[in-house]
């Protein structure tokens, strides 16, 4: 294939603005090739250079509490657990492949995050993923997510990670553009963790793992548009996952770090060879010269441009320590993986790329990269007109339904509130033998083998609130997710966090990314809770559809327990229980899954969110539980206190149990029942220790109430709710499944 | 005594039984290396759950020609204690020291939940420990656990006793809700003739302590390590 002319059109097609080429032309003192081009176009997109987020995202706390690694210098955030040990955790997108190819897009979503993690010599012990999919009702939406499901479950299941948790949402506005937001959890010995770095002079630089071929080809700059007509003829920019690879692939690198054999090593992902050459070089203050020759390919034919884009799976770039080259190779032998040679460190800061003798590629690692010369833009913002008119909302307008046990029933069954377990139990959440508490609670909690320790995770935000109140919904993602492990009986330790929003261009768009920063980054303030990395997608517009996706600024929330037996379930467990709920119930129905699902309305301001009321909540839950008089906890959400209240009784299938609550309600019935106030639990305690818990929830200053009992088989709510457990667990149990098995 | 745990390139639980062994157990074990036609002086070899060689095809049919099922087979013929696995117990079938084979789930789809089995019989070492009609809460994963044979074959395993566990309810009751993956008679694992290879599902090794919800699995454990002690008396 001859090489086309490189022209400011055909930089202009490869996604670069014309200033952006002029730059390339500065720095590089001449007109790139074509090779040189595509380095540039792929670093330089939205998705390897973060160049319309970097400055805002630098706002958010990324230091403090345990935090090793700040956020944005290794490919994941570490923090120290104690005991020697360090938890490395990173969630990340893989949204727009998904809308194409929904299979091979979440199952490599899934690959790319767990290199991250173990590319740092942290064995993965936990997966995690936030997903939004179309109403189940679109047949694509079911497509979309059965094939999404079936990606996830088949990649983690063969690697051997288990699933343990996440969430999904389902609203019409992600039927054309889904969100598949993949997390991985690594343990590691704090210093031993691996920098993904080359330095030292003459050191060997090693392509491992799968060969390069022509898939995944511009995949970053593929995920830095919107989705249009055009995007399906993008499907050979999805990657192929192949996860058997992948285990020897981890084993393997694994092993070579246990040896000291290495310096540095990088996953190859987005932009694959290009970014992890540039990326490994700008951060050793060094640079590096391969011959791509060398490089294992997997067609014929191929030129420069294409093995330097691949974006083929289950690749990493090791920088090897001299004289250590010939042990490296047998460990890769060993694990069946080639592992070749195909240049060295060096200390000229330039990557340069030759291909048969002859130098095809030579640019300026600093440059390229993020933190380096990449582009930094701080876009206009505007605040969007449509918040006044959707704010703008009486909670006494909703008519009050007359038969509330059917609402009850309706909510239930809502997918966005139904049990998941048609998704988890399609993943293995137990090999590795750590998990504790499983999906479908408020937080998967794993112990760490050979400590006391245990580790719980969570994923939260609500899409909607963050459509109608960025700043706050974004506090209350971080909220939520903080107040899931407090009630699995973790303190929460740190954050990472995957921002899914439209196109950045676009002045509201921006202004709610900015908004949603601002609010993420107070809460995790407040709740001492260190971002330690993350990942940003824009461009989550469909132009089919002519809608963006709700801005879903989603946290994956890392919590610690310093006992594995501080841990916690959210459903009761003894008849005769007692039943407090921790906090107030406002009036709140805006922007609430009731008004939504049972009266076809978006509407309203998002519930009011006061961090310290939030903080103090949250630490008067943990200590109930720490002192082991708690029996349950329930964080109060989507749904609010009636939805909170059938889960508690049906959680646990196996042993089902009902209850019988009196409350005082100072707000119309539907309205307490089902408002989303925030900062609210829902604990059982055996009733022996009444005069306990409420000597210390008096102590701390905090509003609570004893509301009834764990009695029955049947869900009792003064004379307004009366329903056979039976008729709860066909709602929320089964309207997922029937969705779609009865259709797909 | 002594137990080897078999690693095939793509064995994800083999850590998990090793551990199990070495640290709930407290008996001796060592990993054996799919590579090498050694089994290190083994008593009892398992062969553990994961996706052995990728298992890209149809699930153990590579594995069975490995060094290391060489040794096992000849291994079990001199009547060498087996335990397959989940993975395990579909590569014993490939290997033919099983009779059967492995369906896809009936809903075609991989599942990962705790369910109950019945313990058929105790005539043999796996579960001489334990009471007839035991019921067992183990976990199960897998996308391919639906066990088959010809009726006239599950007849003959029934008279030489060579079912040794079926899915049944919490009462155990054996019913078809409580089939996950649509296993020929709630078949969850069987033996061969002589009573010295095993096959199951379920992942007894994920079992094995409170933490991880159940210690039923521990109690296979137990009753293959007595059965030895038992043994070494004799």
């Amino acid at each position: 294939m001859k090489e086309p002319e490189v022209n400011l059109e055909l930089g202009l097609q490869h996604g670069l603005s014309e200033e952006e080429y002029n730059r390339m032309v500065e720095i590089l003192g001449r007109v790139p090739n074509y090779t040189e081009l595509g380095i540039f176009s792929v670093m330089w997109s939205e998705h390897c250079s973060y160049k319309n987020s970097i400055a805002v995202l630098k706002t958010l706390p990324r230091e403090g509490g345990a935090l090793l690694t700040k956020a944005g210098e290794e490919n994941a955030g570490a923090v120290d657990i104690g005991d020697g040990l360090a938890v490395v955790f990173k969630i990340e997108s893989h949204n727009h492949p998904t809308a194409v190819e929904p299979y091979q897009a979440a199952a490599t979503g899934i690959g790319g995050i767990l290199r991250d993690i173990f590319t740092m010599g942290a064995r993965p012990i936990a997966a995690l993923n936030s997903l939004r999919f179309g109403d189940l009702k679109h047949p694509r939406a079911r497509y979309l997510l059965d094939g999404a499901v079936r990606g996830i479950g088949d990649y983690g299941n063969s690697f051997g990670v288990p699933t343990v948790g996440g969430e999904i949402y389902f609203d019409d506005c992600y039927l054309g553009n889904p969100l598949v937001n993949a997390m991985a959890v690594g343990i590691v010995k704090s210093d031993g963790i691996v920098s993904g770095t080359a330095k030292g002079t003459g050191n060997p630089v090693f392509i491992v793992g799968s060969s390069t071929g022509r898939d995944g080809i511009h995949g970053a700059t593929f995920a830095s548009e919107e989705i249009s007509e055009k995007t399906e003829s993008k499907r050979p920019s999805v990657q192929i996952g192949d996860p058997f690879t992948e285990k020897l692939l981890l084993e393997a690198t694994l092993e070579i770090i246990k040896k000291e054999l290495v310096i540095g090593v990088q996953d190859m992902g987005a932009a694959g060879i290009t970014c992890s050459t540039t990326e490994m070089s700008d951060r050793g203050g060094a640079g590096m010269k391969i011959d791509i020759s060398k490089v294992p390919v997997r067609e014929e034919g191929m030129i420069p441009y294409e093995i330097m884009l691949s974006e083929s799976q289950e690749r990493m770039l090791v920088v090897g320590k001299k004289g250590s080259e010939d042990e490296l190779q047998e460990v890769f032998k060993k694990w069946g993986l080639p592992a070749l040679q195909i240049g060295e460190v060096t200390d000229d800061g330039l990557v340069t790329v030759s291909q048969n003798g002859e130098v095809v590629a030579k640019v300026p690692a600093y440059d390229l990269v993020l933190g380096g010369g990449a582009p930094v833009y701080e876009r206009e913002r505007k605040r969007p007109s449509y918040l006044d008119e959707i704010r703008d909302f009486d909670a006494d307008s909703v008519p009050q339904p007359d038969d509330l046990n059917q609402t009850l029933l309706n909510l239930l069954s809502a997918p966005s509130i139904a049990n998941k377990g048609w998704i988890y139990h399609q993943y293995d959440h137990m090999v590795r033998t750590s998990t504790t508490v499983f999906p479908g609670g408020d937080a998967a909690v794993l112990r760490v083998r050979k400590t006391r320790k245990g580790l719980a995770f969570s994923t939260d935000c609500n899409g909607r609130y963050c459509y109608i109140n960025p700043h706050r919904g974004a506090m209350i993602a971080v909220s939520e997710s903080a107040r899931n492990v407090v009630a699995s009986g973790a303190k929460p330790a740190a954050i990472t966090n995957c921002l899914n929003f439209g196109n950045p261009y676009k002045p509201e768009m921006f202004w709610c990314f900015y908004e949603a920063v601002m609010g993420m980054g107070e809460a995790c303030r407040k709740f001492n809770t260190p971002v330690t990395g993350g990942n940003v997608s824009f461009y989550n517009e469909d132009q089919i559809g002519g809608r963006a996706v709700y801005p879903t600024p989603t946290i994956g929330m890392m919590g610690i327990l310093e006992d594995i037996d501080h841990r916690m379930t959210s459903h009761f467990k003894d008849e005769g229980d007692a039943v407090i709920l921790i906090g107030r119930t406002h009036n709140e129905i805006g922007a609430s899954e009731y008004i939504r699902v049972i009266h076809d309305l978006i509407k309203g301001d998002v519930p009011e969110l006061d961090l310290d009321y939030e903080q103090k909540n949250q630490e008067a839950a943990l200590e109930l539980i720490k002192a082991g008089l708690v029996k349950s906890c329930h964080d109060l959400a989507e749904g609010g206190l009636g939805i909170a209240l059938a889960e508690c009784c049906i959680m646990d299938r196996e042993n089902q149990i009902g209850c019988r609550i009196d409350i005082g309600m100072d707000l119309r019935p539907d309205i307490f029942l089902f408002s989303e106030s925030q900062s609210r639990f829902l604990i059982s305690i055996d009733p022996k220790n009444n005069d306990a818990v409420e000597k210390r929830l008096k102590g701390a200053g905090i509003d609570y109430s004893f509301i009834g009992h764990v009695q029955g088989k049947k869900l009792v709510i003064n004379d307004l709710i009366d329903l056979e457990l039976s008729e709860l667990n066909d709602k929320w149990y089964g309207s997922i499944s029937r969705l779609m098995e009865q259709q797909v | 005594m002594k137990f080897g745990v078999v690693t095939f390139p793509g064995s994800n639980c083999d850590y998990d039984t090793y551990a199990a062994v070495r640290h709930i157990l407290s008996e001796e074990v060592e990993f054996l290396w799919h590579l090498d036609a050694d089994l290190k002086g083994s008593d009892v070899v398992i062969l553990p759950g994961g996706f052995s060689y990728g298992d890209y095809l149809r699930t153990g049919a590579i594995a069975r020609f490995s060094p290391i099922v060489k040794e096992v087979i000849k291994f079990a013929r001199e009547g060498g204690t087996v335990w397959g696995i989940c993975n395990g117990f579909q590569i014993l079938l490939e290997a033919g020291l099983l009779p059967g084979a492995m369906l896809r789930n009936k809903g075609l789809r991989f599942i990962c939940r705790y369910v109950n089995i019945r313990v058929e019989s105790v005539g043999n070492r796996l579960t001489a420990g334990l009471n007839q009609g035991q019921v067992l809460r183990i976990p199960i994963a897998h996308s391919d656990g639906n066990y088959y044979d010809y009726p006239e074959k599950i007849e003959k395993l029934k008279e030489n006793d060579q079912i040794v566990f079926r899915y049944c309810d919490s009462e155990g009751n054996i019913t078809a809700e409580s089939n996950p993956n649509g296993s020929f008679d709630n078949i969850a694992g069987i033996c061969n003739r002589d009573k010295n290879v095993f096959g199951m599902m379920p992942h007894p090794e994920r079992a094995v302590e409170n933490v991880l919800n159940s210690t039923d699995g521990l109690k296979l454990f137990e009753s293959i390590r007595a059965y030895y002690s038992r043994r070494a008396v004799v």
